[in-house]
């Protein structure tokens, strides 16, 4: 299979620089490959161990998640499919999937050389496909360049070997979104600051029948959000510098101790088999009282004014607030799901998914997906911050910086690589709180299991 | 040969088959051979085998034996995979959780299954209808079904939850999927829901071939109804039994699509089953090589229940 794997790798790369010719000076290659089939027939076809490319060089096909905004996958497919066919005389097929399957998409579409031309990719799996990318660095570039400069966590993401293997997209900030009305009811004026705070308020809430909502499963989002900051900020980490496994300490059993007894007394317990979506509709019907999330709940309460009502009759908008995740021992910490795009290899028309990136990023075509979010997703450069919609709505006042705050990425102390990617694709820090929290394994117990884990990675 | 029709047209062969015979193409000349046109009939049937099975089972065989992962060729690491696999802890609770997941399954779907058959067996209204109505769940694609499932075994709005909830028996949630202990006997439930018509429908097939009079003789022998059952019935119904079985056994310990739509796995692992945790390992997050091992672990098992089912079968036709 290793001769496998090579030759499938290599037709990808031959298929590139056809397709990039044959997008960069369309009519000419076709009349060309026209004279060759006249010349050589099916002979030709034949030799050549593939079809005909014209059928597919104007065609792109993006596979990227359902968004938790809807209206901007609508963009996608509306604005953006015909003003790319007038500009760039590409037709835009994007297809959508639950986010935790693009992982899987990806390596299947990679193993068979056949699958979409841009691939969507969160956080650092970049670097676990980096094999199979096509550079951006010089789109990567010229957009950071116009945009006032992407932030340092995209670079690391998106960065392997000294050249761009994707193109950041967008960043969504995870805040606690939190029940004002609630809280206060609790005697919680201002949203607590530290994690025993939140754990004694958490308390109350749940005594109220209306506990605090979060998600310890196997999900992409919400659970890691969660779980890597709370590691964080109680001095754990996975490993060090030299990336040797340090996540068997003190400090990440105390995390753990803590974790555990926070869930029982305050947490909807349920949250174990949650995914990424549970937490919203939760949320939004009134059972929970608070959870780290994107701004989609908010979004979807302003959207549904109408629909999502408190229980004295008020836009449930009006009573959600958003806080950042509250301080350990060691510090506040936070961690922002970043989302990339991986034009692949394989593709056939690899430099006409390299030129609607850049179409994509311009401003005035960015605008335009931007704005439908509401704050849901940051921008992937520093330009965005300074957009006129964060004027609009107080609420959403504090994702407007959130990226640009984000100081740490998985795989903290060493570097976000392939190796941190897998890591988290094996949801191995946040099992290990699910496993003590479960009452599963003792916290201890816990820890060692994922440093036994961790171990089998950092080889 | 006395009768001249016969002798006629007997002739009439006879004479025409010289002639042609000479204008046979070689081709049709070379089907006669019995040998031959067995070998070409088989050809379909063998290409299909060595281009969907055996390619795919010697490519998987190699993959484990290499650190292959996604976009990377790797090299051969002997059976360092498989020891990996044989040393995790997840792979340790999936080997375990499928082999729970498989008997508990099997023995509920052969019971309820049993039952139905013998129900249906019987003559009543609408029998028909009820019959194809029965196989409802076997037709509706898993995928479907079980996002229904998961529905209603939700953490927070499962209907069952809301039903127990109003109807004064709980006070608290049940914990269907967010207790790894429940979460597993929940996907047993609902495999056993899925593949009882299977069984149903076979049994009962295998029942209508068994005579009413051995139970008429039985019962005037004095008979009741389990012991018409157990003397008669069951030793009856044994062969399709254990056909049935062994296919169940088969599907059900490679099961994959059930337990990826209603825990995926979790939660922390919990529901794991070796096709799951496969396909986590080797696809999602792209570990080809350690994923072709955890899958390959399989075999064994299969391989032992096929060899169990041809020995079974070649001892039946012994008799």
């Amino acid at each position: 299979m290793v001769f496998g794997i090579s030759r499938s790798l290599s037709v990808a790369d031959r298929d590139g620089q056809w397709c990039c010719a044959a997008y960069a000076a369309a009519p000419v290659v076709l009349k060309a490959t026209g004279a060759g089939i006249a010349a050589t027939g099916l002979a030709g076809i034949l030799a050549a161990h593939r079809a005909p490319v014209f059928a597919q060089a104007n065609t792109l096909h993006i596979l990227r998640w359902n968004d938790f905004v809807p209206a901007a996958d609508k963009v996608l497919r509306e604005v953006f499919a015909p003003e790319v066919q007038k500009a760039l005389g590409l037709k835009l097929n994007v297809e959508t999937v639950n986010a935790n399957d693009l992982p899987a998409r990806a390596t299947a579409a990679i193993q068979s050389g056949n699958g979409a031309d841009i691939i969507m990719l969160l956080n650092n799996l970049p670097h676990l496909y980096a094999a199979a990318a096509v550079d951006v660095t010089a789109v990567a570039e010229e957009v950071a360049k116009a945009g006032g400069g992407v932030y340092d966590p995209a670079r690391q993401l998106n960065m392997v070997g000294g050249r761009w293997v994707s193109m950041p997209w967008s960043v969504v900030p995870a805040l606690i979104a939190y029940r004002k009305s609630w809280f206060d009811e609790v005697g919680a004026k201002e949203f607590p600051k530290t994690w025993q705070q939140y754990h004694e308020v958490g308390k109350k809430l749940k005594a109220a029948k209306r506990p605090i909502g979060q998600t310890l499963g196997n999900t992409f989002g919400d659970a890691p959000t969660f779980t890597y900051p709370l590691l964080w900020s109680f001095g754990g980490q996975e490993v060090d510098p030299k990336g040797k496994v340090v996540l068997d300490s003190k400090e990440t059993v105390e995390s753990v101790r803590f974790m555990t007894q926070f869930w029982k007394d305050s947490h909807d317990e349920g949250g174990l088999a949650w995914d990424d979506s549970n937490n919203n509709r939760s949320f939004l019907s009134g059972d929970i009282s608070a959870t780290l999330n994107g701004a989609s709940i908010y979004v979807a309460a302003l959207n549904g004014a109408d629909k999502f009502k408190t229980e004295k009759g008020a836009p449930l908008h009006t009573d959600i607030l958003h806080a950042p995740l509250p301080a350990g021992p060691k510090g506040q910490h936070a961690y922002h799901t970043a989302f990339n795009h991986m034009v692949m290899k394989y593709s056939k028309n690899a430099k006409g998914a390299t030129e609607f990136l850049r179409w994509a990023h311009t401003k005035a075509n960015y605008d335009k997906w931007f704005v439908v979010q509401k704050g849901f997703a940051t921008g992937p450069t520093r330009e965005w911050e300074q957009h006129s919609m964060w004027n609009q709505d107080k609420v959403m006042l504090p994702f407007k910086s959130a990226a640009q705050q984000q100081s740490r990425l998985m795989g903290f102390g060493g570097q976000p690589d392939k190796k941190a990617a897998e890591a988290w694709n094996k949801y191995i820090v946040t099992v290990m709180y699910a496993n003590a929290a479960s009452g599963k394994m003792r916290p201890e117990d816990a820890v060692k299991w994922a440093a036994g884990e961790l171990g089998k990675i950092y080889t | 040969m006395n009768d001249p029709v016969v002798a006629g047209a007997g002739g009439a062969a006879r004479t025409a088959a010289p002639a042609e015979r000479g204008r046979v193409s070689p081709l049709t000349r070379l089907l006669e051979s019995e040998s031959v046109l067995a070998a070409v009939l088989l050809v379909p049937g063998v290409l299909i085998l060595v281009l969907f099975i055996a390619y795919p089972f010697v490519m998987a065989l190699w993959y484990s034996l290499t650190s292959i992962r996604v976009g990377e060729a790797g090299e051969f690491v002997g059976l360092a995979n498989f020891t990996k696999a044989w040393n995790d802890t997840i792979f340790q609770t999936a080997f375990k959780n499928t082999v729970f997941y498989t008997f508990w399954a099997t023995v509920f779907k052969l019971a309820l299954g049993m039952w139905l058959a013998l129900l249906l067996n019987r003559t009543f209204r609408f029998k028909r209808i009820i019959r194809a109505s029965m196989l409802l769940p076997f037709i509706i694609p898993t995928v479907l079904s079980a996002f229904a499932w998961r529905w209603m075994f939700d953490p927070t709005f499962s209907v069952m939850n809301w039903v127990l909830f109003h109807t004064g028996l709980i006070t608290d949630r049940l914990p269907f999927l967010s207790s790894g202990d429940w979460a597993m006997w929940c996907a047993v439930v609902v495999n056993t829901w899925r593949g009882m018509p299977f069984f149903a429908i076979t049994l009962l097939a295998g029942l209508q071939t068994i005579s009413p009079d051995l139970h008429e003789a039985a019962a005037l022998d004095g008979a009741n109804a389990w012991h018409r059952f157990w003397h008669v019935t069951w030793p009856l119904l044994l062969p399709v039994t254990l056909v049935v079985v062994v296919f169940s056994v088969i599907q059900t310990f490679s099961d994959f699509q059930l337990i990826y739509v209603l825990t995926g796995g979790g939660p922390a692992n919990s529901t794991h089953l070796i096709a799951t945790y496969a396909y986590q390992i080797g696809v999602a997050s792209g570990l080809l090589g350690e994923g072709a091992a955890l899958s390959l672990f399989m075999f064994p098992v299969l391989f032992a229940v096929v060899w169990v089912q041809l020995r079974y079968m070649k001892r039946m036709e012994g008799h």
